[in-house]
């Protein structure tokens, strides 16, 4: 799973109000190496919430990330770069998705994370 | 020339897992003739709901090209081994897909609503008795309830929270499901419709649709008197 998909997942337990972001539980990260492209990053950026992202990218251990950005950052290669690495060549394969109201873990099995519900959360 | 679908000898297949179908034969075929708007229309993020074998999903990431700019593909299934199915099926052919092992789309339509520019949906469409609906394994990938219309009335409201301005849908119907009248749904919530192909087999006569947003009053209203005069015939 890469981080921009965890940055699109929130907790859907039934009652939570302020299920994003959720917490990363790392066991293993792995790096694949995806096409860098300028145009995918920028509009990506206004779709993501960058302290998570930054957040998500330290639990994985990439501490590269400035705490904050805004879209003029978007003028530098380097910060495009690292927001490239962090957001798609970053995976999350084992580990867990913790909701930050109730605790409730998600496993994230193969690169997968699991959202099914136990009935009593619907 | 190269492919312009995922080749079925590479598709990936497991006892529990959706075997592509005259049904996703018909979405991939309505996909492919429309790919040119495809290209044109530039999307960002690209979704399936309920990937199966992932031969939709590989087909559209294959038919939109892999270079340069590539959309966002994201495809979530409620059965783990069609997951796993996708992202042999993905592999196989060169492309990737970010899968989510969830029901619908729960878990995603917070942060991803208004942001999905093209989604794809082969649902679950046989009538059949409820109690089939959503339970374990095979079942769940054609078990539809009544009118096979249990899923399907999950997904639409789903699908409009997650579709972006520009956002398109395409979704598989069945007669039984009573096409016009879900089109007459996505009216009410401001989508025109179209059934872009339409093809009967031996046991079902599939629609494929194509729901897009559209603020053009005038539009709307021939629409709705169009679908009105279907519903009342
Ligand atoms: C008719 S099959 C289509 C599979 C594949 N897309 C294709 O066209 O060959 C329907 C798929 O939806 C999945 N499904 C059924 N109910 C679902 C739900 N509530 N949420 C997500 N996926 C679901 C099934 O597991 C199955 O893989």
């Amino acid at each position: 799973m890469r981080l921009l998909t965890h940055n699109m997942l929130s907790s859907n337990i039934k009652g939570v109000a302020n299920g994003f972001p959720l917490k990363i539980e790392v066991v293993t990260v792995v790096e694949k190496e995806v096409e860098f492209n300028i145009e995918f990053l920028k509009k990506m950026f206004s779709k993501v919430e960058w302290k998570a992202l930054a957040e998500a990218s330290r639990t994985m251990g990439y501490t590269e990330l400035p705490e904050n950005a805004d879209a003029s950052m978007l003028d530098s290669d380097d910060f495009l770069h690292k927001f490239h690495h962090a957001l798609l060549e970053l995976h999350l394969e084992e580990g867990a998705l913790v909701c930050p109201e109730t605790g409730r873990k998600f496993p994230v099995n193969k690169g997968v994370p699991n959202m099914l519900l136990h009935e009593d959360e619907v | 020339m190269h492919s312009r679908t995922a080749k079925i000898a590479l598709v990936s297949s497991h006892p529990e897992v959706y075997e592509p179908c005259d049904d996703s034969f018909a979405l991939v075929d309505a996909l492919l003739a429309d790919r040119t708007n495809l290209l044109q229309h530039h999307p960002s993020i690209c979704m399936e709901i309920g990937c199966g074998s992932g031969y939709v999903i590989t087909s559209l990431a294959v038919m939109l090209g892999h270079e340069g700019f590539v959309p966002y593909y994201i495809a979530t299934d409620i059965n783990r081994h069609a997951i796993r199915a996708t992202r042999e099926t993905m592999d196989a052919h060169g492309v990737y897909t970010e899968l989510v092992n969830t029901d619908i789309t729960s878990g995603l339509e917070k942060r991803l609503a208004g942001s999905v520019d093209v989604l794809v949906v082969n649902p679950p469409y046989v009538p059949t008795p409820e109690d089939e609906v959503g339970c374990e394994g095979i079942t769940s990938a054609w078990a539809g309830g009544e009118n096979g219309r249990s899923v399907i009335d999950k997904i639409l409201p789903a699908a409009d929270t997650l579709l972006s301005e520009k956002g398109w849908l395409y979704m598989v119907t069945l007669t039984a499901n009573n096409p016009s009248e879900i089109c007459l749904e996505m009216r009410k919530k401001g989508y025109a419709s179209r059934i872009i192909l339409q093809r009967s087999t031996e046991e079902e006569s599939l629609h494929i649709i194509k729901f897009w947003r559209d603020s053009d009053s005038e539009l709307e209203l021939n629409n709705l008197n169009y679908w009105t005069k279907l519903v009342m015939n």
